[in-house]
């Protein structure tokens, strides 16, 4: 095994940034390699400092359990063993940890935590509005997932967590998350609503929203929904406070957001979006990561006009590049190769013109964050450590300020 | 059913994995319907305005806005919906924005899983049922949420008993469940994950939502650049002495310059190739019984209209007359 010799890491931006935080939150648009990204940033910090370090996935893929060697992630964290990086050629100097997100089971520790007794619970958790809410309720898996960063930074166990973000409607939602559940549950208007129904329902019948809402939902279902909010109440101290803790955690010193995206249209417009929510939240961006980048070699005027040519006289350059070949190509002939040297010619041109935009849009983007990394586009998926431990690379080395 | 039938239907639901066009593909679904002379409703579930944008048109509400002749957009608008349902249906009189009763249907609507979502289908089964248009195209939530989007109606049948919400959810399913009316679009690009999803909704959807998959579109599909034998004479170019060969055939540029052309190509043939690899995974697993749908990669400086135009009109070739 031979160890790549490098510089002090006081040279290598990122990773003096990372060695200063214990969170990372990776955030951005859908389908970008977030989760893929989140697991390569920790996997790599795991082998280049002496740290403890996890990372918190979202999506259940599992090919990156396999890819991490672990057999299914599952709420409880799992070691990646040491035997999987010797496998991929390193040497490790810290440990990897890997936990998926559960949200059921994560909100039913939630409720065994705050719930004022075991009755309590076992009432909440057969409400039919809590069955459904787990999987439904707005927010709910954005908070969950922020709320067990909290849990798991609280314990203290880790020197580096790193967290992949739920794929939400707005990618912002997990941001205010936590603020939007204190608020729900410390409204003035569900005390309202919940308050008279501790005597009766009926005594409710007279005001005219139950009037309507009855007539929409049935009493029932009220029942239930008005069942679930008195029960949830009495956990509402330890819930609110719990909440703005969890709110609070993203804004500390010590989180800072990893924002991934591509260059295609649609999620570098959504990344700057977020960019600028973050700041407007006075969050800490301290990363930005560019995948599927093409090289920026694809807009060198050389190449243009080699492709060009390539193009304009496909059969002349066929013919005198056969002449030169005493063993000719492959045992084609002019006109085959003519059709090939012309589709690499316009392959070049229309790769060309998608890297050119690329670059136009990376300049664009370079704004409030610290680092930027970028990822070259990968023709083969990720599917191993090794995958891993080399966008790690990218990322990690190949950064300007 | 065949691809053909695709326009036929009343309601299409587009959804997919976040970033690979769905939008897109609903706006030119939508365009395509229309240019054969159909009038269409395109729906954006989610009002961020990425609809309008693409039409390259101002953003619109919640009353439908007609953008191109017999082309109509709107944004959902969960409120207004229920609004126009307890005018229509309960002969309740508009309520303002203001006030305690909005502030009771954000508890609601927040309180009562489903609530936002039957909302959301009830207003485009609605459309449907009055026949306002002939088409409903919808940009629907994304694969992850698809699903809780659309069975809406079942567990809000599971959930309430009685009432009239109970009674309106009958004759949503009846639309939702007729596989000539109703049917789920969804869009891919040829990687992974994007492919992943696809297969797991496509397995998930008629079971858990009672409404059918209509067709999978393969969104940004890379072009073959060579046959089998030619693959092997670009190969045999990448050899150092035939490039040297090239570039004196060529002349007057340097030898790194015919270097980064071969390796662009060579990247268009393995990115194709590892695309062409998980599109054949989703064959096998979804559509042998199910219309496959390629939208070519646009490389062309294409954006707003001009992209939805030029997915329309591949969308048209491959879906026939």
């Amino acid at each position: 095994m031979t160890r790549r010799q490098a510089s002090s890491p006081l040279d290598r931006p990122l990773e003096r940034l990372l060695s200063s935080r214990e969170v990372v939150i990776a955030c951005g648009p859908g389908g970008v390699g977030k989760t893929t990204t989140a697991a390569a940033i920790a996997a790599t910090m795991s082998v280049r400092s002496a740290a403890k370090v996890l990372v918190l996935t979202v999506d259940p893929a599992r090919r990156l359990a396999d890819a991490l060697g672990v057999e299914g992630i599952g709420n409880t964290a799992t070691l990646v063993p040491a035997a999987a990086f010797a496998a991929a050629g390193v040497r490790q100097k810290g440990q990897l940890w890997a936990a998926m997100l559960d949200t059921k089971e994560s909100w039913d520790a939630l409720v065994r935590r705050h719930a004022p007794d075991a009755s309590t619970a076992a009432r909440i958790f057969a409400n039919p509005i809590y069955q459904n809410v787990t999987g439904r309720f707005a927010q709910s898996h954005e908070y969950i997932a922020m709320e067990r960063l909290y849990e798991i930074h609280a314990e203290g166990a880790y020197d580096l967590v790193v967290v992949d973000t739920p794929p939400t409607r707005d990618a912002l939602d997990f941001l205010d998350a936590p603020g939007r559940m204190a608020d729900f549950f410390g409204s003035g208007l569900l005390r309202w609503l919940v308050a008279p129904s501790r005597s009766r329902l009926v005594s409710l019948a007279s005001r005219p929203f139950y009037q309507v809402a009855d007539r929409i939902l049935g009493t029932q279902f009220l029942g239930d929904v008005a069942e679930f909010f008195l029960l949830f109440q009495s956990m509402y101290d330890g819930f609110v406070t719990r909440a703005r803790s969890v709110g609070a955690l993203l804004g500390e010193a010590r989180t800072t957001f990893m924002l991934v995206t591509t260059l295609e249209t649609v999620p570098s417009l959504e990344a700057t979006r977020f960019a600028a929510a973050l700041a407007e939240r006075q969050l800490h961006l301290g990363l930005l990561v560019v995948n599927k980048v093409l090289p920026a070699s694809f807009a060198d005027p050389a190449a243009v006009a080699v492709a060009e040519s390539l193009q304009g006289d496909p059969v002349g350059i066929a013919g005198a590049l056969l002449a030169a070949l005493p063993d000719g190509l492959a045992g084609a002939s002019r006109v085959q190769v003519a059709r090939v040297l012309e589709e690499v010619g316009r392959s070049f041109a229309s790769v060309g013109l998608v890297a050119s935009r690329q670059a136009e849009l990376l300049a664009e983007m370079s704004g409030a964050h610290e680092v930027t990394a970028t990822v070259p586009h990968l023709a083969a998926d990720v599917v191993d450590l090794r995958g891993l431990l080399e966008i790690g690379r990218h990322v990690l080395d190949g950064t300007g300020t | 059913m065949t691809v053909s039938g695709l326009l036929d239907r009343r309601l299409l639901f587009v959804t997919g994995k976040g970033g690979v066009g769905k939008t897109t593909v609903a706006a030119a679904l939508g365009m395509l319907a229309a240019s054969r002379g159909r009038r269409v409703l395109v729906c954006e579930v989610e009002p961020k305005g990425d609809v309008a944008a693409a039409y390259e048109c101002p953003p619109a509400g919640f009353v439908p806005r007609e953008v191109s002749p017999r082309l109509h957009v709107m944004e959902m608008d969960t409120e207004a919906s229920l609004r126009e349902y307890l005018r229509l249906n309960l002969r309740v009189p508009t309520i303002g924005r203001i006030g305690p009763v909005a502030r009771a249907f954000d508890f609601v609507a927040n309180a009562a899983p489903g609530v936002r979502e039957i909302l959301t289908v009830g207003k485009l089964c609605y459309e449907v049922r009055e026949d306002h248009y002939d088409l409903v195209v919808v940009d629907a939530a994304a694969t992850g949420h698809i699903v809780g989007q659309l069975a809406a109606p079942v567990g809000i049948n599971e959930l309430v008993k009685v009432g009239a919400v109970r009674s309106q959810t009958r004759w949503m399913l009846e639309i939702l469940e007729d596989p000539r009316s109703t049917g789920v679009c969804i869009v891919t690009t040829p990687e992974e994950m994007p492919v992943n999803e696809a297969i797991d909704l496509a397995g998930r959807l008629e079971g858990e939502t009672g409404v059918h998959l209509a067709a999978l579109v393969a969104n940004r599909v890379m072009p073959e650049l060579f046959s089998r034998g030619e693959e092997e004479i670009f190969a045999a170019l990448a050899d150092v002495q035939a490039t040297a060969a090239l570039a004196s055939a060529v002349g007057g540029a340097p030898a790194s310059a015919f270097q980064e052309v071969l390796e662009a190509a060579a990247l268009a043939v393995r990115i194709r190739r590892t695309g062409a690899g998980h599109l054949e995974r989703l064959r096998v697993a979804v559509a042998a019984a199910q219309p496959l749908v390629y939208v070519p990669y646009l490389f062309a400086r294409a954006d707003g209209a001009r992209a939805v135009r030029q997915v329309a009109d591949s969308l048209g070739e491959e879906l026939g007359e």
